[in-house]
């Protein structure tokens, strides 16, 4: 498989099912923190190992991470990555609690957190599987608090063994006007077999 | 201005899935080390040094033709030793330290490949044992990630996790 050989149509109907995915995710996330939540259209990023590392600051940069193995027609792995600082501000977003944080090892946030990305990642992929008509179930939240590299090279696995790079299709939802900033980022990274079955969804040829 | 002692040394980086050598005064490098396996393999008397990063235990795994074989434990491994004699080093007297293969995430249930760390770490450790290059000390497996850096002159390994700062071994 050589995913450097994807067609700008093939990238704009991956960008357009992160689009429809992160949409839904962002709505979600603003009922969860009673704000506005904004989106960037999504971008399809074909990466190699290490460009995957930088896109989230370098692979020694430390991030709470929260993983979903979607089990279903078209596996794969999602993350939603925030900052310890994001994290920290969605925590007493929600709880209202400016006592709760990451950084001591509180039960109590780690499970805010989980729901938290159940909620917004659940919402993420029932849109997709709406759009696509395609069944995608996310596992159980696994939650991690570590260095980028050390985290995202989970999701590279299955595709590692077949390709030199992963497709991401990355989007990025942030509070619009408020000091208190809350991103997230949402990286999908589709298993190699579920590629075809996303393309045939959506009625666009696959050939490579 | 620095001095040329200082500028002389660099730090040689290694990425994901990628090997490289050097030799002192320079150490060498690699970040983020979650389950794949750092394996550093040296001549202390000749003062060289090789460094791999690799992310899947055995090429076996491989479905692609042309495959890039610093991925693979059982492929990485004798391309360092034979960079590291083409640098200097001797064959018969190369020592090993190894660390990495943790699992970052605490998987209830999953395929073989959730407990790729572990399964990393046996594929190194059983291809340093065919090439008779012993193990002279190792951190490995765990649930944190690791960045690790070699000091070819002291022949001291620093592993910096994010929770526990600084060792060496």
């Amino acid at each position: 498989m050589d995913l450097t050989k994807l067609t700008q149509m093939q990238k704009d109907v991956l960008r357009e099912i992160g689009n429809i995915g992160a949409g839904n995710a962002a709505t979600s996330m603003s009922k969860l923190v009673n704000r506005k939540i904004e989106m960037d259209v999504p971008a399809v990023n074909i990466v190699s190992y290490d460009e995957m590392m930088e896109l989230i600051g370098g692979p020694e940069a430390v991030v709470v991470a929260l993983l979903f193995r979607i089990k279903g027609d078209a596996p794969g792995t999602v993350y939603f990555i925030l900052s310890l600082e994001e994290a920290d501000a969605l925590i007493k977003e929600i709880t209202n609690n400016a006592a709760l944080s990451v950084h001591g090892d509180d039960e109590l946030a780690a499970s805010v957190l989980q729901e938290a990305g159940n909620i917004v990642t659940g919402a993420y992929l029932s849109a997709l599987a709406d759009f696509t008509n395609i069944t995608m179930q996310p596992s159980v939240p696994y939650l991690s608090i570590d260095m980028a590299g050390a985290i995202l090279t989970v999701g590279l696995l299955e595709i590692s063994q077949v390709a030199d790079y992963a497709l991401i299709i990355d989007a990025k939802m942030n509070t619009a006007y408020q000091a208190n900033q809350i991103k997230g980022n949402f990286l999908f990274i589709p298993d190699p077999d579920s590629f075809s079955k996303l393309f045939a969804a959506l009625g666009v040829t696959y050939d490579v | 201005m620095m001095s040329k002692l200082v500028s002389s040394s660099t730090v040689v980086k290694v990425g994901i899935a990628d090997l490289n050598v050097t030799k002192a005064p320079n150490k060498i490098r690699t970040s983020g080390l979650g389950s794949c396996v750092g394996a550093v393999i040296y001549d202390e008397r000749k003062q060289v040094a090789g460094l791999a990063h690799v992310l899947l235990p055995d090429s076996k795994l491989a479905r692609q033709d042309n495959f890039n074989r610093y991925k693979y434990a059982d492929t990485a491994i004798p391309i360092l030793v034979d960079q590291l004699v083409d640098l200097g080093a001797r064959r018969n007297l190369l020592k090993a330290k190894v660390a990495g293969g943790a699992q970052m995430f605490q998987f209830s249930s999953g395929t073989d490949l959730m407990r790729i760390g572990p399964r990393n770490v046996e594929a190194v450790l059983k291809k340093l044992k065919q090439l008779s290059i012993p193990v002279l000390a190792s951190d490995v497996g765990g649930h944190a990630g690791r960045t690790i850096e070699f000091d070819i002159q002291t022949s001291q390994l620093k592993i910096r996790t994010v929770n526990k700062g600084e060792a060496f071994i």
